[in-house]
């Protein structure tokens, strides 16, 4: 089923759809990343499949009112598999005027619009640039506008609950919530339930939330303010356990999960950037684990301190995002240099500089490929999806310690803070990481030979300060073959540039290939890599619908490339690469594989729309 | 495990190629002869240095070792002691490398109390790029990055670092290798950061800068040895140090009462004193003194990081993934497409 045609139902009251799309859209101190996951948890509860998007100012409070301190959440939930969080939203939930302005001009024609009439007085209405009030002059024609005085009612409901001054409004994204259950026809025992735990320290509160939470929803039912309803029947997804995740979360468990299945102790030490310091929340939670963490004194102490770590025998990981990993740049190549695993994970956000802190762009491939002094090509790998972020992280940790060689992991602000259903795999059928510290000297006479290379992944033992005959100097400085004593001499400088790079283009050779998804005959490839995945997967199919042929492919490996890669580029007439940059992948593709591509490039601080992608293809296949 | 080594035991088979006369030889003699006398096995030990001449350190011992990238040796050295309490961590660092490119690591460094013991060759100019004027260079100096004379200020290397609140902070002298070993002992004794600044001679970019300290009569006058417990006199007891006005002050010992003089207790809690006495000098030109300023206890990084892991073991069980997974909550989807929240 396509994602384009919501499909309407006919019934009496409540409209069936395969899919909807749903914003909640409000002031940053509205409360609405809290009312959109609870909406999104209820749903999956429920049995939809669906993919998430939060868009928060880059500023903690904005002023209250204004532009920038609008905050949304968007979610798709969907009868059928989704791929995305959705173009258009079908219902916008608009929490004061500024929400209305920022987030109107994205709600499809003929959209539902719940508006709290309360916000819309003349400050708020100045504050969001309104001349005049949109409620009442003919702006929304063409929608279908619920408005609800939800200041009022909210204050009504929990009179009784024991909060008062500012609590009393803080509820009314529980109002919100409780009015779009009962519109999207959502369950509300899951969200009561969570209210309890949630605020089980303070019963007002609680109290308070559940209060405003059933009176929004009793508000739907009872009052005439809409007769209709809407539903989307639950997808059938296959049988399993699922939980709903985000990127930034999955990454963390990932690494938890390599750090099991190699026996290494985790060390994450980094420096808090946004979007990626929510791995660092989530590891500094698991020390029950064995997981150090240490918030360094900056970016270059956070892989430092990692860089240690690894040398003293840690699965070691720093994180950060492009700014921060342009700091790391020096640390990276002497991890390279010095032949030690080592995980770099950044996840992007726009730029150059502060750029676009709180949004995706894939703007940091050229950087991750090229961007580092001296010869010191490394693996870089990059996550799909939110649910991906586990499992590209124990790939990650794989290579890095099988090859001695640190490995830059992307991935961006739509994976990081986007969220999915995962279906949650079995433990025991991800292999284990093999890991072996060097115990005994390797060369002749009882010498240990630090740079002595494995026959088959050219990769130098690892020998952990500890063991007893090992003793061995590392250093920046170019070392001789074999032995890693400094050495000045041409030819092994020559050796020595060239065995590092070859070991790494060998990973080629322990990676899967690219696979070919949709029309084998088709004369359109779309490519892509990092998070256009969704969309690109979701353009192809409303394609297919339109009777294109069209097939897509995804690259997790950025370097080394697939080692099929080439020929699959060869045997598509055409091939389009959709990327949220200026066309990074495609030049790196062009002077990989010398052959033509088209780009379909977006730089606006927000993930490709499906219709985008679609329309695209279908120009070039006219 | 007492083991029996010398000296030899810590030299490598590398070549050492400081320049003849560097100082840097002085120290490394005494830092192998140090280590030997301990007995630990060599394995234990881990030399990590930046980028200066002092920095190439660590090739010349046979122990583990990094020579990594200007000034983030202290980074490096926090990330070895924080996972891996049971190792002796060294740091060999230079004016340069540590307080200017690496200032910020060294401070934090401090102020964690990392388990790491920082050697800090102090020669007051940069050598290894042929003798700029470095973060230690006095006001005024002529070098080739300076020929109208250096405007910078420079730091007093104990200050700074009691100033971060270094729990050990102690200054010696190349050549004077009985009092190094006797720094080297206390601050290997100390559970968390030492600092030890080292004057160390740079004969061909800065020679004789410590010649105050180091010359047969220059340093009967200026050496003050500060000795835990004992009145601070020197000068063959004809001057004091006594505190007036908030500060460290030198006065003639015959024109005070000698109860008056101030007694050194490396041991006091508060910074203050100790870094009054520091501020007795400001590069090595006159009275400067040496030995043990601060020697203090405080729980140590990696202490208080392996305190927090044992307690969630103990109290949360050892971690299991499969709970992780699941700790956001789960729903499952039967056979038949039927969902139960879990």
């Amino acid at each position: 089923m396509a994602e384009d045609t919501a499909t309407e139902r006919p019934q009496t009251d409540t409209r069936s759809y395969d899919r909807l799309v749903i914003r909640f859209a409000g002031d940053s101190g509205d409360g609405m990343q809290l009312a959109g996951s609870r909406f999104t948890d209820a749903s999956a509860l429920f049995g939809n499949d669906l993919a998430t998007l939060p868009s928060f100012p880059a500023e903690i409070r904005a002023p209250a009112g204004t532009l920038p301190g609008v905050s949304s959440f968007q979610v798709q939930i969907a009868d059928f598999d989704i791929l995305t969080a959705g173009d258009a939203p079908d219902c916008l939930v608009a929490m004061n005027p500024a929400a209305l302005k920022k987030n109107l001009k994205d709600l499809r024609d003929g959209g539902t619009l719940i508006i709290n009439r309360d916000a819309f007085d003349e400050r708020n209405l100045a504050k969001a640039g309104f001349d005049t009030n949109p409620l009442e002059d003919g702006t929304l024609k063409g929608y279908r506008v619920i408005e609800v005085p939800m200041d009022e009612l909210t204050t009504l409901a929990v009179k009784d609950t024991g909060v008062s001054g500012r609590d009393v409004l803080r509820s009314k994204n529980f109002f919100a919530l409780g009015l779009m259950a009962w519109l999207f026809s959502r369950p509300t025992q899951p969200t009561l339930d969570w209210i309890d735990k949630k605020f089980a320290r303070n019963p007002a509160v609680a109290a308070a939330n559940a209060a405003a939470f059933k009176a929004g929803f009793n508000f739907g039912e009872t009052t005439e303010a809409t007769r209709t309803t809407f539903e989307v029947k639950p997808a059938t997804l296959p049988e399993g356990t699922y939980t709903n995740i985000t990127g930034n979360t999955a990454l963390a468990w990932g690494l938890i999960a390599a750090s099991q299945k190699s026996g290494l102790p985790l060390f994450y030490g980094t420096y808090p950037i946004t979007p990626a310091s929510d791995i660092l929340h989530e590891l500094s939670r698991h020390k029950n684990f064995g997981v150090r963490t240490l918030q360094a004194e900056d970016e270059i102490a956070g892989i430092g301190t990692a860089i240690g770590a690894a040398f003293a025998g840690s699965l070691a990981v720093t994180g950060s995002s492009g700014p921060g990993i342009a700091l790391k740049s020096e640390a990276i190549s002497l991890a390279f240099m010095l032949e030690l695993p080592l995980l770099v994970i950044n996840v992007q956000r726009g730029g150059p500089s502060t750029g676009l802190p709180t949004k995706p762009e894939q703007s940091d491939l050229l950087f991750s490929l090229y961007g580092r002094h001296g010869e010191s090509p490394i693996p870089v790998l990059a996550i799909a999806s939110a649910s991906d972020a586990f499992y590209m992280a124990i790939e990650a940790a794989r290579i890095a310690v099988k090859y001695m060689t640190p490995v830059l992991l992307l991935s961006d602000n739509y994976i990081a803070n986007g969220s999915e259903p995962w279906k949650l795999p079995n433990l025991d059928s991800i292999p284990e990481i093999e890991v072996e510290f060097a115990k005994h000297p390797n060369g002749p006479d009882g010498k240990f030979l630090p740079y002595m290379r494995d026959f088959d992944t050219f990769s130098r033992p690892w020998a952990v300060p500890g063991t007893p005959g090992l003793e061995h100097r590392v250093g920046g400085l170019e070392k001789e073959a074999i032995t890693g004593n400094v050495s000045y001499d041409p030819a092994n400088h020559q050796l020595m540039v060239d065995s590092r790079a070859w070991k790494v283009a060998n990973i080629a050779n322990d990676v899967p290939e690219v696979e070919v998804e949709g029309d084998e005959d088709a004369e359109l490839l779309v490519l892509g890599w990092g998070s256009t995945y969704g969309a690109n997967r979701a353009a192809a199919r409303r394609a297919r619908l339109e009777g294109v042929k069209v097939a897509t492919a995804h690259l997790r490996y950025l370097n080394p490339l697939p080692r099929n890669l080439g020929d699959v580029l060869r045997r598509f007439p055409k091939v389009l690469i959709p990327e949220l940059n200026t066309g990074q992948l495609l030049k790196h593709l062009r002077s990989e594989y010398l052959i033509d591509a088209t780009g379909l490039n977006k730089v606006m601080g927000e993930p490709f729309k499906v219709a985008e992608i679609t329309a695209k293809i279908m120009e070039m296949t006219k | 495990m007492t083991l029996s080594y010398t000296r030899a035991d810590f030299q490598t088979d590398q070549e050492v190629r400081w320049c003849p006369g560097c100082g840097d030889y002085t120290i490394l003699a005494s830092v192998q002869q140090f280590l030997a006398g301990l007995g630990r096995p060599r394995e234990e030990f881990v030399f990590v240095s930046g980028i200066g001449c002092s920095s190439r350190f660590p090739y010349y011992m046979n122990t583990y070792g990094m020579h990594s990238i200007h000034g983030r040796a202290p980074a490096i050295a926090t990330g070895i002691a924080a996972t891996r309490p049971d190792l002796s961590v060294w740091v060999i660092t230079g004016d340069g490398d540590a307080l200017s490119i690496g200032g910020n690591h060294l401070i934090h460094a401090l102020r964690r109390n990392v388990n790491i013991k920082i050697l800090l060759f102090n020669n007051q100019i940069y050598g290894l790029t042929k003798g700029q004027y470095s973060p230690t260079s006095e006001m005024g100096k002529t070098t080739k990055s300076s020929p109208f004379g250096s405007i910078d200020h420079p730091f007093n290397p104990v200050s700074l670092a009691l100033g971060a609140e270094a729990t050990f902070v102690a200054r010696t002298l190349d050549m004077d290798r009985n009092l190094t070993q006797a720094v080297l002992q206390k601050a290997y004794e100390h559970e968390g950061t030492s600092f030890i600044e080292i004057y160390q001679n740079c004969n061909v970019f800065n020679d004789k800068a410590f010649i105050q300290l180091t010359g047969k009569e220059e340093r009967v006058h200026n050496r003050i040895d500060l000795e835990h417990g004992k009145p601070i006199v020197f000068d063959e007891g004809r001057k004091a140090v006594i505190m007036r006005d908030g500060q460290a002050t030198i006065v003639d010992a015959a024109s005070v009462d000698p109860k008056a003089i101030l007694v050194h207790d490396e041991t006091r809690p508060d910074p203050s004193i100790a870094f009054a006495l520091s501020r007795l000098s400001h590069g090595p030109f006159g009275p400067t003194p040496l030995g043990v300023f601060r020697n203090v206890s405080r729980p140590t990084y990696e202490s208080e990081m392996s305190r927090q892991l044992e307690e969630a073991k103990e109290k949360r069980g050892p971690g299991d993934l499969g709970k992780l997974i699941r700790s956001l909550g789960t729903w499952t989807v039967d056979e038949a497409g039927a969902i139960t929240e879990n």
